[in-house]
């Protein structure tokens, strides 16, 4: 009679137990349909919109082809050949390198420096200087270009006026029209439009070092310039490359700022890789080569990888020493 | 004592001397764009550096607004950046959940490949987007500058949103299934209030990316002046009219002052939104 009565009652379990199971499978299989559907909308985002475009400027840069139209003159490597023979290339590839390093070396540590400066606790108004050093960031560099056209413009413009009435200039200069001074315009420009951008980088860096550590030393008799030299910069020493790394590849990549301000010229002395490449891709005149805009891009794209994986082994360099330093 | 504190002082005044003049020369660009936009075209050449219109007139706003169309050039960024700012805040805060809170078949892979798109190397990929978005059939309304836009892996914002989901209590879910809520249900009424804080920077930093965005809507607006944005329309705009200064002054004024002012009010949510991008 037990022993009837356990294994009934075991049936019962088990198929209890065996419905509950299929049930929560069930559950979680359509827990997993609707993960699914959840990431289903960026998953087709980044198929279409960042790996197909990817994909497809690779593949365009094999071909002689004007944006419409099939794709049908293959022309293996011929297009990379060209680029690489083209002194104009060549030229903007070096303005690119040349502004990408002239904004690196003097905008970040001057933006250290102010970081330093605003994160110094006896001085009062820290929010309100961040805000005014940060506007420039928030603007549109296209319109910001513009303006600043009429800014540094030879007739009438208030660098002019300013320069004249201070007597360091006797006649107006045209600053953007000049090939000794426009590269160096574009890069003052660059400069200041960025570098907001930068000391708040440094500013959460700096508020991201252990007090405690800086606490300790001042109670040793350490001065202020022992404190930044010893203490603080070797622990910013991870934040800074990361820094370094996304600066240099944004430099690299300059294209709203000089179309708008000076369109590479004049005499290509402000042209840079990605402004060539526009004018390829989108020439006004019907007569667009995108085959060759994209072997140009894709040699420029791969020229940005390289140096932003050195950069790379440097982060991981500077990464590796933070443990050591504690 | 007393010298030492004194001495003090005095460095600490040279200090804020220091940062507001070189401020205000920081500034100066925006201060003189708003300021000319007030004058006459004869005002501005005969005023040289005198920032302080003489009469205040709206003639250049009108002229602007009005004639060189950027009452469209306006409500097309507008627009534009609305739509993206909706699109991306729903794709990255739906990914962010599905991955932050759930294990499924797939999810490293996915994960994964998000940020490989990052480091890999690309050629000129807009392109490829332009004849995409052309195929689509888009290529005729704001819907396409839109789509391009906010296409795309924002792998920053879906990092965000994974870090933050992943933080909150397990008990959420339990306690909301209990009452009987879905899996939809959970996320919209539940989970997407709670996450307020990623929603408010991924909003404020696409805002600043889709206002200020200039290459994207160049090329999807060629030969298409209905459709520009304010970036684009200023660009042309200033090619057409070299000599109207104070227009052009305008017309950048109408540009920038909307993003100003949002920064200006949000500005702490800006600078958070910014500093995380680095961490």
């Amino acid at each position: 009679m037990m022993g009837k009565g356990e294994i009934f009652v075991d049936y019962a379990l088990e198929r209890k137990a065996a419905r509950r199971s299929r049930a929560r499978m069930l559950v979680r299989t359509r827990k997993e349909w609707w993960c699914w559907l959840f990431i289903a909308p960026q998953l087709a985002f980044l198929l279409m919109f960042t790996l197909y475009p990817i994909v497809m400027s690779y593949v365009y840069a094999f071909f002689d082809w004007s944006g419409f139209g099939p794709l049908e003159r293959f022309v293996g490597f011929a297009n990379f050949r060209e680029t690489l023979l083209d002194p104009i290339f060549w030229n903007a590839f070096r303005n690119s390198l040349l502004f990408m390093l002239c904004v690196v070396t003097i905008q970040v540590p001057l933006a250290l420096l102010m970081a330093l400066l605003l994160n110094a606790v006896w001085l009062k108004g820290k929010a309100f200087y961040r805000m005014i050093y940060f506007l420039p960031v928030v603007t549109t560099t296209a319109v910001v270009g513009l303006v600043m056209r009429f800014i540094f413009g030879a007739y009438k413009g208030v660098v002019n006026e300013v320069l004249i009435r201070l007597g360091v200039l006797d006649a107006p200069v045209d600053w953007l029209g000049s090939i000794d001074t426009a590269f160096w315009i574009v890069v003052l420009v660059g400069i200041w439009k960025s570098f907001g951008m930068k000391l708040v980088y440094w500013l959460a860096g700096l508020q991201s070092l252990p007090k405690d550590v800086i606490e300790a030393a001042k109670i040793d008799g350490a001065g202020p310039a022992q404190i930044l030299w010893y203490i603080t910069i070797p622990l910013l020493l991870p934040i800074a490359s990361v820094i370094l790394l996304v600066s240099a590849v944004n430099a690299l990549h300059v294209f709203d700022l000089v179309k708008t301000m000076t369109d590479g010229g004049p005499a290509f002395k402000t042209d840079m890789v990605d402004v060539y490449i526009y004018r390829y891709a989108f020439s006004g005149k019907g007569e667009a080569r995108v085959g060759f805009a994209s072997a140009a891009g894709v040699i420029y794209g791969i020229v940005v990888m390289l140096i932003s994986l050195v950069l790379g082994m440097l982060v991981k360099l500077a990464g590796g020493r933070k443990p050591r330093s504690y | 004592m007393m010298e030492k504190n004194k001495k003090r002082r005095a460095l600490v005044l040279l200090v804020h001397l220091l940062l507001t003049g070189c401020g205000i020369i920081w500034i100066y660009p925006f201060l003189w764009m708003i300021t000319a936009s007030f004058k006459t075209n004869r005002e501005y050449i005969s005023s040289g550096i005198s920032l302080w219109p003489e009469t205040f007139q709206l003639d250049n706003y009108k002229r602007a607004w009005e004639t060189a169309h950027f009452s469209v050039y306006f409500w097309n960024t507008v627009l534009v950046t609305v739509a993206v700012v909706f699109i991306v805040i729903a794709v990255c805060s739906m990914t962010g959940y599905a991955v932050g809170r759930y294990r499924f078949r797939g999810r490293t892979l996915f994960i994964s490949a998000v940020t490989a798109t990052m480091f890999m190397p690309k050629g000129y990929t807009i392109i490829p987007v332009y004849t995409l978005v052309n195929q689509l059939g888009l290529n005729n309304s704001l819907w396409g500058v839109i789509l391009a836009e906010a296409g795309g892996a924002h792998v920053l914002f879906i990092l965000l949103f994974v870090a933050y989901f992943r933080s909150l209590p397990k008990e959420l879910e339990e306690s909301a299934e209990m009452d009987g809520s879905g899996f939809v249900r959970t996320f919209v009424q539940i989970m997407l209030p709670l996450a307020r804080p990623i929603v408010a920077t991924t909003a404020i930093m696409q805002f600043m990316f889709t206002w200020n965005a200039f290459l994207m809507p160049l090329v999807f607006t060629l030969g298409k002046p209905d459709l520009r944005t304010l970036g684009v329309g200023m660009f042309q705009f200033v090619g057409e009219h070299t000599m109207d200064w104070t227009g052009m002054a305008a017309a950048a004024s109408i540009s920038l002052i909307p993003i100003l002012a949002v920064f200006i009010v949000l500005q702490k949510h800006f600078i958070e939104g910014v500093a995380g991008a680095v961490k």
